[in-house]
């Protein structure tokens, strides 16, 4: 029987493997997919929560939100890198250490 | 094993897998596009969990808007030839241990933590009760999350676009 | 009844609106301007077929009855609210309906003339369809809320259209000046929506839909609100947004400027159609304003400062579109005033009137105008009489109408709307109605006398006369022009007032006054007559026989009146002075306080900051030096150190934030 655990499991493997993603990628865009894995696996625990929790919908209606958030993060994020490949001709983010001390 | 005990391994496996291709491809292109199985396998296990309209949302958004805005970017910023080798990856061995630390300690907080778990009510179809609570008790929240998306595609046009001189 | 034709009415032109922005630059390349133009005029011309159709039929119904109703889907329910997207017609928005599809037409045909060789001819007749469509949803709409929707919409579609030429800066700039100024007049509209259904709700049934509305309005006359009567403060804030829309006093300045979208445009949107959405708002809510007595007596005196202050500055002008903006300004003041006695029956008779012949007597303009050469100032006109003659023959007979001159469309319904002001018991309305009178008859023929007496004043040789794509509707609109007022022809004269009599059931006071003192009211009539006359010989003596020099007058009391009017009443200045300027100039010195506060902080703890080291400085000097380099030189030595953490690099950064949060989570459990 599928229960929370292997859902939390799930979603904890995600999460690492975006952690993960976000830490060694030098290339921008694929920090942003990082960022879209963590967003996912924070989303299946909270629908794993929802379902195995007490019964309301507030888990669904935050997931809903989380994804709109996620959708206005893409775009500003994105825009962003666009913006940094305008001024710099690269996403690499060692290339853009401008603001080193 | 039950067959839905099997499709649901399946799933994990496929979210996890793509995942897994996410953090490790060295070809951007490539990650852009198992990030599609992640998406699809975690819509997938939201049907498991009886949340049809938000896994229906999931790829509508993720994989039709966000994964296509996604392979947009890398056209748009890369060059076709060096896209072979377009993701490095810099100290993993470090990283491997910070979120193997990370993920143990997370880990045990699942297996430890004694979750009182309500057995599951019959899955209903939510999407009119999502409707309802969006308008009804959710509503504020609903209107600051469409100000919310109008700013970031007010930001996203404004950041994006070439500056224009003034005359 | 149920009507399921309907829909079809907007419906047609928004097709046509959606095929001409879609595919119109395909269509226009491939098949040139007059598959454009067929696209364009047929949907209008269907619609005025079923819109004749519907007349039909309600007029075939008992007199009682005559509603038809199309419901199309629920559109909104949430809570107690509950909004279909319906569509009515009764006598009131049937006839609105006519005009719109007919004149609006008209004005179709005639375009597809004006705008030849124009490089955007879809763009332009894909707004003119959507605009259409857009004002038959809004006097077809069944409640508020459709209502509103249409409003706003024909509001976007003037924007779009003022600013057609939009490579123009001042042309861009009038649009926006249109859409900001009538935004001020939806802001109050949607409060006073709000609030109407907000007390509805509260005291009858929670609805926005008119018969409802209607029918449960007498529940609310005895609820008050901060010690208003509530149906004053409702009926006052859909008043201001009516103001916006009609460019009634203070929100009237947006029209004028308006005149630099494209003549049909001015003729369609800015004088026959869009501006009178507000006097049919009140109209429409007819039943609401007559228990609000206070709003009524604003509402009147409204209209009438609103007519004789256009009327003034139109006498002025020397641009020939700026006169015919200012007299439509004045106009959209008679109908408000008729609004304000109760008179709605007359505000739409004159509605219908005045759209003839001032839809006719800008098309003659915008002839003039390309028949010159984009000119259009009144000074460097002149003689056109003959060169263009069926032009010259359909503006006089408009503005003869216009001048109130019997037996014409315009003498008939203003005569309706003063006689009205005068059993209205206010005389005082009766004399500023009567003497804008006296200024119309002047302005118009002083328009007319410059443009097309006299000897040529232009530049551009031989002016030709317009293509027939372009006369016939204006020989149309002039025949309307004559024949309309028999519609209204007064009982007095031995007519049947058929429209009050239609509209009776729809606006409740249309043809309230089957009782009058017979000789008033002839009295009245033959005072018009008399100014109209009298207006006409001032301009024939000063502008054709030159008996009078205009300069003369002009010169009067030191030129003071003369330059007040010609700057029109400095009224766009004090605008720009109160509220652009007030508003920059606020932000200005709120920036400076800003920059003040900020920058007095900012020294203060420079200052303490800088006494402080002056102290440690002493300190440093007393106790041993060496101590203090040592203890510079770890400093040094730490921050080489620690620079590298600031890499730059956003990985270095999430490292330590993840590494810290594994420390921590690793301290909680463990």
């Amino acid at each position: 029987m599928i229960g929370l655990t292997h859902y939390l499991f799930v979603a904890l493997l995600v999460f690492a493997l975006g952690l993960f993603c976000v830490l060694t990628r030098r290339n921008s865009l694929g920090i942003l997919m990082g960022i879209e894995l963590i967003l996912n696996a924070a989303n299946i625990n909270y629908l794993a929560f929802a379902r195995f929790g007490p019964a309301t919908y507030d888990g669904q209606i935050v997931a809903i939100f989380v994804i709109m958030l996620a959708a206005a993060e893409a775009v500003v994020g994105l825009a962003i890198v666009l913006g940094i490949y305008q001024t710099f001709h690269s996403i690499d983010v060692e290339a853009t250490e401008t603001l080193r001390g | 094993m039950q067959l839905a005990d099997l499709v649901f391994y399946l799933l994990a496996l496929l979210t996890v897998g793509s995942a897994a291709v996410v953090a490790f491809s060295r070809n951007v292109v490539y990650a852009a596009f198992s990030l599609m199985g992640t998406f699809l396998g975690a819509a997938g296990l939201y049907v498991f969990l009886a949340a049809d309209f938000v896994a229906v949302v999931q790829v509508l958004i993720y994989v039709g808007g966000i994964l296509v805005l996604m392979v947009f970017a890398v056209m748009l910023t890369h060059r076709i030839e060096d896209v072979q080798v377009s993701n490095r990856s810099v100290g993993t061995l470090p990283a491997l241990l910070v979120v193997g630390a990370g993920a143990a300690i997370l880990g045990y907080a699942v297996v430890t933590t004694p979750w009182r778990t309500a057995e599951p009510v019959p899955a209903e179809a939510t999407t009119r009760i999502i409707g309802d609570l969006f308008l009804g008790d959710y509503l504020l929240p609903f209107e600051l999350a469409s100000v919310v998306l109008l700013a970031a595609l007010i930001g996203a046009v404004s950041l994006s676009r070439k500056e224009l001189r003034r005359e | 009844m149920a009507a399921a034709y309907l829909r079809w009415i907007p419906l047609l032109p928004l097709l046509g609106a959606a095929v001409l922005g879609l595919g119109g630059a395909w269509v226009q390349r491939r098949h040139g301007e007059r598959a454009v133009a067929a696209i364009a005029c047929l949907p209008v011309a269907l619609a005025f077929a079923i819109a004749v159709r519907t007349f039909a039929a309600l007029a075939a119904m008992p007199a009682e009855q005559r509603v038809l109703v199309d419901r199309l889907w629920t559109w909104i329910e949430i809570g107690s609210l509950h909004v279909d997207v319906a569509f009515l017609a009764d006598p009131l928005s049937a006839l609105m309906v006519l005009v719109v599809t007919g004149i609006g037409g008209l004005i179709h045909v005639y375009s597809v003339g004006y705008m030849r060789g124009e490089p955007a001819y879809w763009r332009f007749f894909a707004l003119l369809n959507l605009f259409t469509a857009m004002m038959l949803v809004l006097v077809l709409a069944d409640n508020l809320l459709l209502l509103f929707v249409g409003w706003e919409g024909v509001g976007l579609c003037s924007y779009a259209l003022i600013g057609f030429w939009y490579a123009d800066l001042a042309n861009a700039r009038a649009g926006s000046k249109a859409f900001l100024v009538n935004r001020v007049g939806d802001f109050a509209f949607a409060l006073g929506l709000f609030l109407l259904f907000w007390t509805l709700e509260a005291h009858a049934e929670a609805t926005l839909a008119f018969r409802e509305i209607d029918r449960h309005a007498a529940a609310l006359a005895g609820v008050s609100l901060g010690g208003w009567s509530v149906l004053t403060v409702i009926t006052a804030l859909l008043f201001v947004g009516a103001t916006g829309k009609s460019a009634q006093i203070p929100l009237y300045v947006w029209l004028p400027d308006a005149m630099a979208g494209p003549t049909p445009v001015s003729a369609l949107i800015h004088a026959a159609t869009m501006v009178t959405a507000g006097v049919y708002l009140v109209a429409r809510l007819d039943v609401l304003f007559a228990l609000a007595p206070a709003t009524l007596a604003a509402i009147a005196w409204v209209g009438a400062a609103t007519a004789l202050l256009a009327a003034a500055i139109a006498v002025v002008q020397n641009d020939i579109k700026k006169v015919l903006a200012y007299s439509t300004i004045s106009q959209l003041g008679y109908m408000v005033l008729a609004l304000g006695v109760g008179a709605s029956g007359a505000a739409v008779f004159h509605l219908m009137t005045h759209a003839f012949f001032k839809a006719c007597l800008f098309l003659g303009a915008g002839s003039v105008i390309l028949a010159l050469h984009h000119e259009q100032d009144l000074r460097r006109m002149g003689g056109l009489r003959a060169a263009m003659p069926r032009t010259y023959a359909t503006f006089l007979v408009s503005a003869l109408a216009i001048a109130g001159v019997p037996p014409l469309a315009g003498f008939v319904s203003k005569d309706e709307i003063l006689w009205s002001a005068l059993s209205h018991g206010d005389g005082g309305l009766w004399l500023v109605g009567w003497s804008v009178a006296g200024l119309t008859a002047f302005y118009m023929f002083r328009l007319v006398f410059l443009a097309f007496h006299g000897e040529a004043r232009s530049e551009h040789a031989a002016p030709r006369e317009a293509p027939a794509v372009m006369t016939v509707p204006l020989t149309i609109l002039a025949a309307g022009a004559v024949f309309a007022g028999f519609l209204g022809w007064p009982e007095v004269l031995g007519g049947g007032n058929r429209l009050g009599a239609w509209l009776a059931p729809a606006a409740a006071h249309g043809g309230a006054h089957a009782s009058h003192a017979l000789a008033w009211e002839l009295f009245s009539m033959v005072a018009s007559i008399a100014m109209a006359a009298a207006g006409i010989a001032v301009a024939y003596a000063m502008y054709v026989r030159g008996l009078v020099a205009p300069e003369r007058i002009a010169a009067w009391a030191g030129g003071a009146p003369y330059r007040w009017l010609a700057r029109k009443l400095y009224v766009d200045e004090v605008y720009q002075a109160l509220f652009v300027d007030g508003v920059l100039g606020a932000s200005r010195v709120a920036a400076r306080a800003d920059a003040r506060v900020i920058d007095a902080a900012v020294d203060g703890v420079a200052a303490g900051v800088r006494g402080w080291s002056r102290f440690q400085g002493a300190v440093d000097a007393i106790v041993v030096d060496g101590f203090v380099n040592r203890v510079a030189d770890v400093a040094l030595a730490a921050g080489g150190r620690l620079r590298r953490l600031q890499s730059g690099r956003i990985n270095a950064y999430l490292y330590v934030i993840v590494a810290a949060l594994v420390a921590v989570l690793a301290w909680q459990l463990g």
